[in-house]
């Protein structure tokens, strides 16, 4: 027996929910990056799953988008991190629930 | 496309990432985290894209994750313990799980096995992003400057 597309796509999911609960679930705010990468990988797993059991596997279309999303992934942790490491300097620390300046 | 090997891999990669998401150290949170991307990097492999799995090493873990870490230790002064969770992060979180586990296991579209392909070199990605793929390639190269430059000017010391 060899794995089909349902398992892959199971595995994929799981991550994206573990990524989602990191982001929602913590007051961190470089855990609510990591579960924000976790949940970019997990799509990038979607991208390649459904390019390898598609129809035409000659057309590397999945392993083009996923590269594209790797590099966006890796513009936007560093923007983020730059992000964290502001907000940092300015309220000394990094609990997303004190950053409050701009609550109505 | 080998079976226990994708059940191990699978094994390795969930519970790196669910030690990234609930440890409660940062700092291995952060090493949780390169494991969980090792996983996956050994999920392109199996799959066939030989290509994206070394991208995913070098990019995720290469840099990534030593930025995660470079950051978590500029940014500690207080003690880097969370305070107390979200619960209600986690219950969204299940609910998104069970309603697309439920989907993918009702779709028959997706019972599937791989069909045997050739093997996709890097001569062939290369070509493709040189021929139908430049204008995005150029698009990506265009939004990494802007984003350098701005992370940049982001860290920048303020003029007082």
């Amino acid at each position: 027996m060899t794995p089909t597309l349902q398992l892959f796509l199971i595995i994929s999911t799981a991550l994206f929910s573990i990524g989602l609960l990191a982001a929602l679930s913590r007051r961190h705010a470089i855990f609510i990056l990591i579960g924000i990468e976790l949940m970019l990988t997990a799509a990038n797993l979607n991208f390649i799953a459904f390019w390898r059991f598609s129809a035409q596997p000659q057309q590397p279309t999945g392993v083009m988008v996923a590269l594209f999303s790797i590099a966006i992934a890796a513009a936007e942790a560093g923007v983020g991190l730059a992000l964290v490491i502001a907000i940092y300097r300015h309220y000394r620390t990094t609990d997303v629930d004190q950053f409050d300046q701009l609550k109505g | 496309m080998n079976s226990a090997a994708f059940f191990i891999i699978g094994i390795i990669t969930l519970s790196g990432a669910f030690a990234a998401a609930t440890l409660p150290k940062l700092i291995h949170a952060a090493l949780s985290l390169v494991v969980a991307f090792v996983g996956m990097a050994a999920y392109f492999f199996l799959l066939g894209a030989e290509f994206v799995g070394l991208v995913q090493i070098f990019i995720y873990i290469g840099a990534v994750a030593v930025l995660i870490v470079f950051t978590i230790l500029l940014t500690r002064r207080e003690p880097d313990r969370d305070r107390g969770r979200n619960w209600g992060g986690a219950v969204v979180a299940l609910a998104v799980f069970a309603g697309l586990l439920w989907t993918i296991l009702k779709a028959k579209a997706f019972d599937v096995s791989a069909p045997s392909i050739q093997p996709l070199t890097v001569k062939q990605i290369g070509e493709h992003l040189m021929t139908n793929y430049v204008w995005p390639l150029q698009c990506v190269g265009l939004v990494l400057t802007a984003a350098l430059i701005g992370a940049l000017i982001l860290v920048m010391e303020e003029k007082r």
